[in-house]
């Protein structure tokens, strides 16, 4: 396999970390959003941050990804 | 306008956006027999050029020239970006000042003494030519140009609206620029900071959320193709080095003390953690810079490979499936540009307000 190849697999693990991570933000977001639909805008606000932080890590690893690939 | 026209109008821009977006990266005419790939075409679109290439009508590129400023040995030469006639192999030689430069892959060089042609390694990388300093107004530059001159004269608009009407009233363009200033202020300057101290920082924050945000709408438009500004890494690294600049400039003692001895902690902890805070206080404007250059790069180059598996097929039948699946990627990216302006400015104002929050028991 060259290392293409294998960078690419590496941009799949990190694509599966990722959507693990905002799946579970934004599953637990909704979740609270419709038990307390007061809380809405903040809830929103702080998922979509999290979002954020969950997917820098994710983009790392998409960037080593381009650099090797 | 009602809203059904207003519709109608919106799909039309989006469908001609599309359509200009397919037209824009065909580059396999009849008499080209040259293979077509995706990949040296997505790189070509993304990366920053010479010139600003707008069609290929029937095999004839056609593109806006912009000026090629160096500093070489022999002192400043400039000249139009027009006279490589679309070469960047590094074949088309222009001679000015006694110095001969060749654009290999949109980086200018300057051949070294009595050299007529390129030398490459194996890498690619030319032999026999150096890099001068250079100071071109790239189409990169020409984009954050053009962008400037649209928020000067959409600030001064609003500003002058404001002067004229009666009892502060939001009229005309300041109806759309209100909500968002305000927005700006309460829901991320506010509550990220602190309501005494958001503002001192209000300024930055509106004007990288409103930079950002035009920058990367830009970046959508498909006949300025290429135009992807917020996708390059050294205009997000600039922006990162500003919200790092200010969250040191404005770190108060409570903030050093959190980094240097964390209180609450035993001792030993407190060796532990005072690396760690310190990687973590470069870190956070690396994430900010490498966040905001990977969404738009990619956004940019999911819409380019699903436009080129209609020329790697080479079929029609695979044309409204590309069509489509772009049109949906691109109005994610529409949202993804407020999101990802949105996201840079919070946690900007994040930081400033982890810079300057109170020690409080």
């Amino acid at each position: 396999m060259t290392i293409t190849g294998i960078a690419a697999i590496g941009a799949g693990l990190a694509a599966i970390g990722a959507g693990l991570g905002i799946g579970k933000i934004g599953g637990s977001a909704m979740e609270a959003m419709a038990r307390q639909p007061e809380m809405h805008g903040k809830i929103q606000s702080s998922a979509l941050i999290l979002a954020a932080f969950v997917e820098a890590v994710a983009l790392f690893g998409v960037v080593v990804a381009f650099l090797q690939g | 306008m009602t809203l059904s026209t207003f519709k109608s109008i919106l799909f039309s821009v989006l469908f001609l956006a599309i359509s200009t977006n397919g037209f824009a990266s065909e580059n396999s005419d009849p008499e080209n027999d040259k293979e077509f790939e995706p990949k040296e075409m997505i790189l070509h679109h993304v990366k920053d050029a010479y010139g600003m290439h707008i069609i290929d009508i029937s095999g004839h590129p056609i593109s806006i020239p912009l000026p090629v400023i160096l500093y070489t040995d022999n002192g400043l030469t400039t000249f139009m970006s027009s006279e490589f006639h679309h070469d960047y192999n590094g074949e088309v030689i222009v001679e000015k000042n006694g110095q001969k430069f060749v654009n290999v892959h949109e980086k200018v060089y300057v051949l070294n003494e009595g050299e007529t042609q390129v030398t490459y390694d194996e890498e690619h990388h030319p032999t026999n030519a150096k890099r001068p300093l250079d100071f071109s107004i790239t189409r990169n530059v020409f984009m954050m140009m053009v962008s400037v001159i649209v928020l000067i004269l959409l600030f001064t608009t609003t500003a002058r609206r404001y002067k004229k009407s009666e009892n502060n009233v939001p009229t005309g363009i300041a109806g759309f620029i209100e909500p968002l200033v305000v927005f700006v202020r309460d829901e991320i300057g506010k509550p990220m900071i602190g309501e005494h101290k958001y503002k001192r920082y209000m300024p930055y924050l509106l004007t990288i959320f409103f930079f950002i945000w035009i920058n990367n709408v830009f970046g959508l438009i498909p006949i300025l193709n290429g135009a992807n500004l917020s996708g390059n890494i050294a205009f997000t690294c600039t922006l990162a080095v500003f919200t790092f600049i200010i969250t040191t400039i404005s770190g108060n003692k409570n903030y050093w003390k959190h980094i240097f001895w964390m209180p609450g902690v035993p001792v030993p902890m407190k060796i532990f953690l005072m690396p760690i805070e310190i990687i973590g206080m470069f870190v956070k404007p690396i994430s900010l810079m490498i966040r905001l250059f990977a969404n738009i790069t990619a956004g940019h180059v999911i819409i380019l490979a699903l436009m080129s598996l209609i020329f790697v097929f080479k079929s029609v039948a695979i044309a409204p499936v590309s069509v489509a699946f772009s049109l949906f990627i691109t109005v994610i990216e529409i949202i993804v540009t407020a999101i990802q302006a949105y996201i840079f400015t919070i946690l900007s104002a994040l930081y400033f307000g982890m810079a300057t929050e109170e020690e409080h028991h």
